[in-house]
């Protein structure tokens, strides 16, 4: 039995796997068929037809987890590291008969590496899907604030 | 202390045969000697005709770090004006685009004006009855910048009422847009959403020659294309159909044979393109149904040309860079020495499948976003030159690669693939624009 708080420690606990890097335990997160999605429009409706930032399936999630421990991988030494500073989640939806778990999570996210420390706030949305007594992300959706603004590099997840 | 202002004999001793130094990425004063004779001398990219497709349409950009405003009159006419009033220089639009209806209104003291930029009505006007004002530059309105040219879609602009006209500065370079246009069944591209941007803590010219660069992609990308290449190989299991993005991310592994027999064309003032016989870009998937709308609109024969003109990166110089195969424009705007906007716009070629813009969506987040793995890979280069560049051990950047000495300027010609001359010819471009307008200073310093 998926409850609103099974949700909530979901959130809770996938970012504390962002920010203790452990990337591999965070990608089991996902549905095989999940996506991680940065939206590059107010509201967007459509990842495919209108410009992300992001828009990933599990493999491309792969490459980048691989990538960040790759030896030639220069933009990552010295590596960055991150923190998610999450308000409580609201429950959007948690029907268990629907299967339908929905929340959305209000946060300010730091990215650091080196010298340089960036932040960035907005919304994550989660849409999960139960996979035996387990919750799994379908799709991670992730809308800044400013998406509309120039940033540089964003390595690490939201 | 000036050391080039003013000086064109010093700022073209900073470009050698096949070496230039290091003051052209690092040197704030030649940042802004840039600002005052490159950007003005060179017809620069402002927007697309398709951004301005209504009456009272207008669109914001910058030449150089100047601020402009485009707009569309009711005539159908397309203007480009400094984006300010002749007031007291309050800048006239701040949104990245919109529509004004019928006229431009000041919101600081509701001077207004006509979309072809002439002055409509100030409050109390009677106010400037018999002061003058009737004499003054404000009276004729927003100031105008003459030189503008629209070629299928695309417009540029010259800020200096004299130079280079439009068709002698690109030439046969033009041919690259056309080939993108020409994608389109219809002849036409439009803009239908914002371009991805993306902030560079590095001088400009770092981005503009990489575009040309060859040499890089196998060993800066082997961290992002090569990890991409390795995963799907591991991953792929019993699948037969190679996805989309690996389709994209795996010819940046391309060895070095590839590039070097894939070719660069150069052509005068500082244009020129990778990929002439083929590029990273040839053996994408077929989009279903595509060819048969090209063959329809251009007939067989027309329609393989075009779509077997397959060119990787066409450098237009001075800041930017077009992608006909995926429709995409890199518009690499200066805002400091060591401070870089690059704005990624895609194209939608017009009556051709959906997954045509799907495709160059897809690759414009893959290398041009702040969260691209391959820009990464670029960033933490240009990052570590501008870093570097300070280091007075060794004063020049080193771009022999394949030159000869015979080697003519300002030709053009077709070349092996990995050869540096196209970032020779940008450089010797740069000086000559830099100066064009100097000399005549020099002389009068003489």
């Amino acid at each position: 039995m998926i409850d609103e708080k099974a949700v909530t420690d979901f959130i809770y606990r996938e970012a504390e796997l962002l920010d203790t890097m452990q990337w591999q335990s965070w990608l089991d997160l996902f549905h095989p068929e999940g996506r991680y999605w940065m939206p590059l429009e107010w509201q967007q409706q459509d990842p495919v037809l209108q410009p992300s930032l992001m828009y990933e399936d599990l493999l491309l999630l792969k490459v980048r987890v691989e990538r960040l421990a790759g030896e030639r991988t220069f933009s990552q030494k010295p590596k960055s590291r991150c923190h998610h500073l999450l308000q409580a989640p609201q429950i959007v939806a948690c029907d268990t008969a629907a299967g339908v778990f929905k929340a959305r999570t209000s946060y300010i996210y730091t990215e650091t590496r080196g010298d340089m420390l960036e932040r960035y706030s907005g919304w994550a949305s989660h849409d999960f899907v139960q996979v035996g007594d387990a919750l799994k992300i379908k799709l991670k959706r992730v809308d800044l604030i400013n998406f509309d603004a120039p940033f540089g590099n964003i390595q690490l997840f939201m | 202390m000036s050391r080039y202002a003013g000086n064109a004999r010093s700022i073209a001793a900073l470009v050698r045969e096949a070496e230039v130094h290091r003051d052209v990425y690092v040197d704030p004063e030649i940042f802004g000697l840039e600002m005052e004779h490159l950007f003005p001398n060179s017809w620069v990219y402002v927007g697309h005709a398709s951004q301005l497709a209504k009456p009272g349409d207008f669109i914001t950009a910058t030449i150089g770090r100047q601020p402009v405003l485009a707009s569309r009159h009711s005539d159908g006419s397309i203007h480009i004006f400094y984006n300010r009033c002749p007031h007291k220089g309050v800048k006239i639009a701040s949104e990245p685009c919109g529509n004004t209806g019928k006229f431009f209104r000041c919101p600081y003291h509701a001077w207004s004006f006509k979309t072809d930029g002439s002055l409509l009505a100030i409050p109390l006007k009677k106010g400037y009855e018999g002061t003058g004002f009737a004499d003054t530059e404000a009276n004729e309105g927003l100031s105008r910048i003459k030189n503008v040219v629209i070629y299928r879609g695309f417009i540029f602009a010259r800020l200096n009422e004299t130079g280079v006209s439009f068709e002698d500065y690109f030439g046969q370079s033009l041919s690259t847009i056309d080939n993108m246009v020409d994608r389109s069944p219809e002849g036409r591209l439009e803009v239908v959403a914002a371009p991805i941007r993306y902030l560079h803590t590095c001088n400009w010219k770092m981005l503009v020659e990489n575009q040309t660069d060859t040499c890089h992609p196998m060993v800066a990308h082997e961290s992002s294309a090569g990890t991409a290449v390795k995963v799907w190989k591991r991953e792929q299991g019993d699948s037969t159909e190679t996805p989309m993005a690996v389709q994209l991310y795996g010819p940046f592994m391309s060895p070095y044979e590839f590039y070097e027999q894939s070719g660069i064309r150069i052509w005068p003032n500082g244009h020129g393109h990778t990929g002439v016989a083929n590029s990273i870009h040839s053996n994408y998937a077929d989009v279903g149904g595509y060819l048969d709308q090209m063959i329809a609109a251009y007939g067989e024969r027309r329609a393989h040309e075009i779509l077997g003109e397959v060119r990787h990166n066409t450098v237009y110089f001075p800041n930017v860079m077009v992608k006909g195969a995926v429709q995409i424009l890199r518009n690499f705007i200066p805002i400091a020495v060591d401070k870089t906007l690059v704005e990624s716009w895609v194209y939608r070629l017009v009556g051709a499948p959906d997954k045509l813009y799907e495709r160059a969506l897809m690759y414009n987040r893959f290398i041009n976003a702040p969260t691209s793995i391959v820009g990464h890979d670029d960033l933490e280069m240009y990052e570590r030159a501008q870093e570097g560049l300070k280091s007075n051990g060794n004063q020049w950047v080193n771009l022999r690669r394949l030159y000869a000495r015979d080697e003519q300027p300002d030709v053009t010609a077709v070349i092996n693939g990995t050869s540096e001359r196209q970032m020779r010819n940008q450089f010797h471009t740069w000086a000559k624009f830099m100066t064009m307008d100097m000399d005549k200073h020099v002389e009068a310093a003489e």
